[in-house]
């Protein structure tokens, strides 16, 4: 960082735990918390009146989709890095499937490099368990997790790692260099041309159905066999109660498992399908209601471990046509904690240090990131630790407008929803990437 | 109405003035000039792009005796099988002219979408989508229906419901768009409906259905039912472990001689059965039943004609059938 990056000086911010501080951000840490922050500021510190605003350690997402290299038309590491930062985050991991494949070396230190050069936040790559993501050969971990994008996350995300014996391999290989397995748990059969949650709705709609156990089998027989190598175990998106009940029950045997949700399976469900409105096509799909509930408790009860968005953006055309054939996923990035206040805040379900442990502090501990999810223990925020650093406004509502929205790609669900929340200035490793609620400038390439 | 997309959102209101259209409809077949001038300067569109002959060719009668000018455009041989868009195939059909776009299209809700994406103006008609609904096979079966029980009342068949008539429907419910949509409107016409199929080829949920369900042929036969109608069964169900064989399947849920015989001495002798084409002989219906003077199967193809031409006429003169002008 160059000297004459200017200190910010925070004013009046409640922390995660809900005490009121100044903080003093100079150079890339945290210079002072509390009475002598002000102290510690110069002429030349920039500073911001946070009264009412919630300070959050950097948001960290284990689950993005940049689409580069190969749908650099959906979105690149630029502009899914811009969105990041627009929605607080100052870490994100960029999911396998692109094209080619990130399943070598080369490709995951290609996207690496994209992120460094971005400068908008971090972005490690995670590598694919898979040769091409096709469930049949194991793909080089070892050498991606040497390589400098020093990748720990594995994920055939989008495919489930179906074949058992190659699950116990994965998840018995990355051992060796305390890497972790995150299963898209879907059991391939079950859901062959599967278009919608499997229920009555999608009985009377005439659309193939995903039934809940496809997720659940899948993930009974994951958390077994993660005990059975003492492994670590991450599920992807899960999106069912039965899905909640059996992590909470690999959990309470002390299975090294951890779990995700994402933003829309908090908020959204399958009712919305009957509009055949292909933007709230997504993979898991939507759920029922009680689905939805079960996973808010998961998460306010500490079953699941992590909000991951899931931020999947899709040109115009393959979300404009016939339902059966649109593409699959919604964008996130940008709405992910306005629907995080919307579904467990203001519902009382969650305070902001819950909110910091689940999209920042736990996502940080599961992808071993060490300058990342920094809270203390009682929901403070710490002198000298990296200054990664979101303000959040929790106070006003706004109407989702995607044409708004930073990242390359319009298919957000919550098109014309109130939500509550805004952020309005992002530091990552002290440098402002967000001020006054637009982006400022990346941080210098190192 | 604006569209026609399916009957889960037909009133019973409306559903009667379809068919009280179509019975004077009926009337104009039967005519020696069996036309109308009605849609005369207008442009119906059929746009396959799924194989359907049959339902085809009926839109096409039915906008040819309104007058109408009709333009058949199918996957095969067009630009859709290059891969343009649906809505850019709409928009082109639209700035040719098109009034109605008569749609078949394999994938469930391409109907509804259409209708709902802002991409054209043109009346919709959904003729079948995917797995999930084929209206106007359900308002041609509830046409037939409501003829057959008028004739036992010897009433005129105009304004009347089907109160009091049991359907058993059988057969592959699970992909049957015919099923969903007659399930729907016989039940909000006031029929009462049975489905009888084995346990694989039920949808999900199906106990939460306006209707019975019953995993035994023979048992939904012995209540006497007013009319079965038997649904095609593809073979090739078999491979994705539905049934365990096609003889299987067809001793158990196929119309076969025997279950005939039982039909005619347990139901009434008015009582009909239906297929809504085409049949597969030795399969879900022998021929015993496939010719038995009590199937309809032709009859249905004729009504199909009148509803069509009702539903076009409803559609595109302007009147929409909730409203009391609709004339004919």
């Amino acid at each position: 960082m160059t000297a004459t990056e200017p200190s910010h000086l925070i004013l009046g911010a409640t922390m995660p735990n809900g005490t009121t501080a100044d903080v003093l951000i100079q150079g890339e840490v945290i210079a002072a918390v509390g009475t002598d922050a002000a102290d510690r500021a110069d002429e030349a510190t920039v500073r911001i009146e946070a009264a009412g605003r919630v300070l959050l350690p950097g948001l960290v997402d284990l689950h993005t989709h940049l689409r580069e290299p190969g749908k650099e038309d959906a979105e690149t590491v630029e502009t899914g890095t811009r969105a990041a930062a627009m929605g607080g985050f100052t870490s994100v991991h960029a999911m396998a499937n692109s094209t080619p494949v990130a399943d070598t070396a080369g490709v995951v230190e290609q996207v690496w490099q994209l992120g460094q050069e971005a400068g908008w936040c971090d972005v490690h790559p995670v590598g694919a368990v898979t040769v091409g993501l096709a469930g049949e050969q194991l793909a080089e971990l070892g050498a991606m997790a040497q390589s400098r994008a020093q990748v720990r996350m594995f994920s055939d995300d989008g495919m489930c790692v179906q074949d058992p014996v190659l699950m116990r391999r994965a998840l018995e290989y990355v051992k060796a260099f305390d890497g972790f397995i995150a299963q898209h748990a879907q059991e391939p059969k079950l859901t062959a041309g599967a278009q919608m949650n499997e229920g009555e709705l999608s009985s009377m709609l005439g659309l193939a159905g995903w039934p809940a156990v496809a997720e659940e089998a899948i993930i009974a027989r994951d958390v077994l066999l993660a005990q059975h190598v003492g492994s670590r175990l991450h599920v992807c998106h899960v999106s069912t109660a039965g899905s909640v009940e059996i992590i909470r029950w690999a959990k309470e045997r002390g299975i090294e498992v951890t779990a995700e949700a994402t933003p829309h399976h908090l908020l959204l469900t399958e009712e919305l399908v009957r509009t055949y409105n292909p933007v709230f096509k997504v993979n898991p799909p939507l759920r029922r209601e009680s689905d939805v509930m079960a996973l808010r408790e998961g998460l306010a009860d500490g079953t699941i471990d992590t909000i991951g968005t899931d931020h999947a953006p899709h040109t115009a055309e393959t979300k404009e046509c016939e339902w059966t054939v649109a593409a699959m996923g919604m964008t996130g990035l940008e709405t992910a904690l306005p629907v995080v206040q919307h579904a467990l805040v203001d519902t009382g379900l969650m305070d902001w240090a819950g909110v910091a442990r689940v999209m920042s502090v736990n996502p940080a501990r599961i992808a071993r990131l060490e300058t990342q999810g920094q809270m203390d223990p009682d929901g403070g925020l710490a002198a000298g630790a990296p200054a990664h650093l979101a303000l959040y406004d929790p106070n006003i509502t706004r109407t989702v407008d995607p044409e708004t929205h930073t990242t390359k790609s319009r298919n957000s669900p919550y098109r014309g929803m109130e939500l509550p929340g805004q952020i309005t200035d992002v530091f990552y490793g002290g440098h402002p990437v967000v001020r006054d609620r637009a982006l400022s400038a990346p941080r210098q390439h190192r | 109405m604006k569209h026609l997309l399916s009957t889960a959102d037909l009133s019973r209101s409306d559903a009667l003035q379809i068919l009280d259209t179509a019975e004077e409809m009926a009337a104009v077949s039967g005519r020696e000039v069996k036309k109308l001038p009605a849609l005369r300067g207008r442009t119906v569109v059929n746009l396959f792009l799924e194989d359907s002959t049959r339902t085809r060719i009926s839109f096409e009668a039915a906008a040819k005796r309104l007058s109408a000018d009709v333009i058949n455009f199918s996957a095969k041989g067009s630009s859709v099988s290059k891969g343009e868009s649906l809505k850019d195939t709409v928009q082109t059909l639209e700035a040719i002219g098109a009034d109605a776009i008569v749609m078949r299209h394999w994938g469930s809700g391409a109907a509804a979408q259409l209708a709902s994406s802002g991409w054209i103006t043109s009346a919709v008609v959904n003729a079948g989508d995917g797995t999930h609904e084929h209206p106007t096979q359900a308002l041609l079966d509830a046409f037939t229906l409501r003829r057959h029980l008028s004739r036992r009342h010897g009433s005129a068949p105009h304004g009347r419901d089907l109160e009091g008539m049991h359907v058993v429907i059988v057969g592959d419910i699970l992909h049957s768009r015919v099923a969903r949509s007659n399930v729907w409107l016989l039940t909000t016409l006031g029929a009462r409906v049975t489905l009888a199929a084995p346990p694989t080829l039920m949808p999900f949920g199906v106990d939460a259905w306006p209707c019975e369900v019953t995993y035994s042929l023979d048992e939904a036969l012995a209540t006497g039912p007013d009319a079965v109608m038997m649904l095609r069964v593809q073979a090739e169900r078999m491979k994705d472990a539905f049934f365990p064989s096609a003889a299987e399947y067809t001793r158990s849920w196929g119309l076969t001689d025997e279950r005939l015989a039982v039909f005619e001495s347990t139901s009434a002798a008015d009582a009909i059965i239906m297929h809504p084409g085409p049949m597969n002989r030795g399969l879900e219906i022998s021929s015993a039943a496939a010719d038995s003077p009590r199937n309809t199967a032709l009859e249905q193809v004729t009504n199909g004609v009148s509803v069509r031409m009702a539903v076009l006429y409803l559609l595109l003169s302007g009147s929409a059938p909730d409203s009391q002008e609709a004339t004919v």
